[in-house]
């Protein structure tokens, strides 16, 4: 009987996360569908066609999408290992208000944020610019991987290193043969949030990017405002894509660290 | 073969000071232990041997040669801990090969020397295991491996039994000493446990709050402690106030004879003598303190007495069939030669 709700619950939850995305697939291919039809009274292939044309420019914005957000997680790892190591194995004078300075780009809304920041970006020339998207990025994604790489410092003993280090291994190779194999599969939690963090943003790049920096999200948002139904389903799936590939790939390492979306360890 | 010297190492943390101007001389292919309470500095003093930490002030030598600017990965001094052993992610043989592997060792050469290090630690055909796949007492031996197999100029043991149940500890202590006899290499262990040092060591330095207190062979701390809290550390409870004229010392109920003041001046001193070396009798002779029974505590192979000596506890050890009971009026004798004296200043330090 356990094992029969156990089994209803796991085909609700399907359904539930399976539907929307098969709604989608459908409305992609559909050239005409009117209520209160249950399916398309014509099919066609008229938005994937436009999908793959050159006017719609999706192929350019999945370049800059693909691109940007491999940068900024690339940048956040740089940024925000060694700052979650330093939180979560030392002590230092004002420990304390980093942590909550580290959260307030999650609670505040990025809106607030990049219109102040678009003023001075625009006196730096970083306006309009590549690397005032990827920079406007940074600001939500380095607090997550801080949260999340700290979790995973937290639970982790620097006597390997030690260890490493008085066999003969330099500091570089130490990371390289003991410490990244040990954070890795929450490194690359973190890496997958990051990377899906920029790859959704649209506020900032709209207003850092002004228009020049085209990103899929600022190419599917207005299908979707507007009435174009096939088309705003075509983009949304391939913007959904990688995100679920991602999920594939690392629900090996989701599984293996539970205490992955546990932030600071005393917050 | 490598001489450790620590000239003066100081190493503070904030306000507090885990290591207070340690001097040391650690002769080549000798096995030191570092003994004393948690928190006393043992583990701290390792560590800036191993340069995994650097002094505040002072300096460590090997072989006549300052190391405060060599890095850790280049002192060759292997350090082995006593929890989280091995490296996860590599089989039983690259841990081992590690060390070798970074010195740019080729291929074949590792693995004829990961064998023949196996063998050394009793573990032959393990190569391929996981370290998740053997067990505790394994893989401290596979921990051992590791370190001895590049030939360490200094091998550094942090409780490397700790975490071992009583019987498997026996064993790697016997493996340890053995192994370390055999290559004559410099070796200091940290350890909390007296026993374990005594049965190790070709020396102990034995530290209270990051202050050396005595450092000397292992007999010498039952024989010859400098201090009461030396003494108690090895288990001694006997004291006796008195004071010293020569080779006599009176006390409040008794004359003793000493056979050997151990240089200290006349004056107020602590008497001291063993409980194993305390013998009890019905009737006073020579060197002998009255005492009134307390407890007997049967042991097994021997009993033990709980005394009343001047007001003090004294512990002594009789035979498994003691002839006393509670309550006894017996004398002690305490031969001359067992008798040691300490100074009398010491007590409000305890």
């Amino acid at each position: 009987m356990k094992e029969f709700w156990r089994w209803v619950f796991i085909v609700l939850m399907t359904v539930a996360v399976m539907a929307p995305l098969l709604v989608q697939i459908v409305w992609s291919f559909a050239f005409r569908w009117h209520f209160p039809d249950l399916l398309p009274g014509e099919w066609g292939l008229n938005a994937w066609r436009y999908v793959f044309s050159d006017a719609s420019r999706v192929g350019e914005a999945l370049v800059n999408s693909m691109s940007i957000a491999l940068v900024v997680s690339l940048l956040s790892i740089a940024v925000g290992l060694p700052a979650a190591r330093a939180l979560a194995l030392d002590d230092f004078p004002g420990k304390g208000a980093i942590e909550w300075l580290l959260l307030i780009p999650i609670l505040v809304p990025g809106v607030v944020t990049t219109m102040g920041i678009h003023i001075a970006f625009i006196r730096l020339r970083l306006a309009d610019t590549y690397l005032g998207v990827v920079l406007i990025h940074l600001i939500p994604c380095i607090p997550y991987m801080i949260l999340v790489m700290t979790s995973v410092f937290a639970s982790y003993d620097t006597a390997l290193e030690d260890t490493a280090r008085t066999l003969g291994a330099s500091a570089v190779r130490t990371f390289w043969h003991v410490t990244l194999p040990a954070i890795f599969p929450g490194l690359l939690v973190a890496t997958l949030f990051t990377f899906l963090i920029s790859w959704s943003q649209y506020v900032t790049t709209l207003l850092i990017g002004g228009g020049r920096i085209i990103t899929l999200p600022m190419i599917l948002f207005p299908f979707i405002s507007g009435s174009n139904n096939a088309t705003a389903a075509a983009i949304s799936l391939i913007f959904v894509a990688p995100a679920l590939l991602a999920l594939v790939f690392t629900s090996h390492s989701l599984a293996k660290e539970p205490s992955i979306l546990g932030g600071f360890g005393r917050m | 073969m490598t001489t450790v010297v620590l000239k003066n190492l100081c190493r503070r943390f904030g306000n507090v000071v885990a290591v207070n101007n340690l001097n040391l001389e650690i002769a080549s292919g000798e096995m030191v232990a570092f003994l004393g309470p948690s928190g006393c500095g043992k583990t701290t003093t390792l560590r800036m041997i191993a340069g995994l930490l650097s002094p505040s002030a002072g300096d460590v030598i090997f072989d006549n040669r300052s190391m405060l600017d060599v890095p850790t990965e280049k002192r060759g001094a292997v350090m082995v801990f006593q929890k989280h052993l091995l490296f996860p992610n590599m089989t039983v043989g690259e841990n081992i090969g590690f060390g070798l592997c970074m010195r740019g060792v080729k291929k074949q050469e590792i693995n004829a020397r990961v064998k023949e290090m196996l063998e050394l630690v009793r573990l032959p055909g393990f190569e391929n295991r996981r370290a998740h796949e053997i067990s505790g007492g394994q893989q401290q031996r596979v921990a051992l491996a590791r370190g001895l197999i590049i030939r360490p100029a200094v091998l550094l043991l942090d409780e490397p039994l700790a975490n071992l149940d009583a019987n498997l500890r026996l064993e790697m202590r016997e493996l340890i000493r053995s192994i370390q006899q055999e290559m004559r290499m410099t070796s200091i262990f940290v350890t909390h446990d007296q026993e374990e040092a005594v049965m190790l060591a070709d020396r102990i330095a034995l530290l209270f709050d990051g202050v050396l207190q005595q450092f000397d062979a292992p007999r010498a701390f039952y024989e010859r402690p400098c201090s009461e809290r030396v003494a108690r550390f090895f288990r001694n409870e006997n004291f006796l106030r008195g004071r010293k004229a020569g080779r006599c010392v009176v006390c409040e109920t008794t004359r003793l004879t000493v056979a050997d003041d151990g240089g200290r001046p006349d004056g107020e001193v602590l008497l001291t003598v063993r409980p194993e070396d305390v013998r009890i009798q019905d009737a006073g002779s020579e060197n002998s303190v009255p005492a009134r029974v307390q407890a007997i505590i049967y042991m097994g192979a021997y009993t033990q007495y709980l005394l009343d000596v001047e007001g003090r506890i004294w512990r002594a050890l009789g035979p498994a069939d003691a002839p006393h009971q509670a309550g006894d009026n017996v004398w002690l004798h305490l031969p001359p030669s067992r008798v040691w004296l300490l100074p009398a200043s010491d007590r409000s330090s305890v």
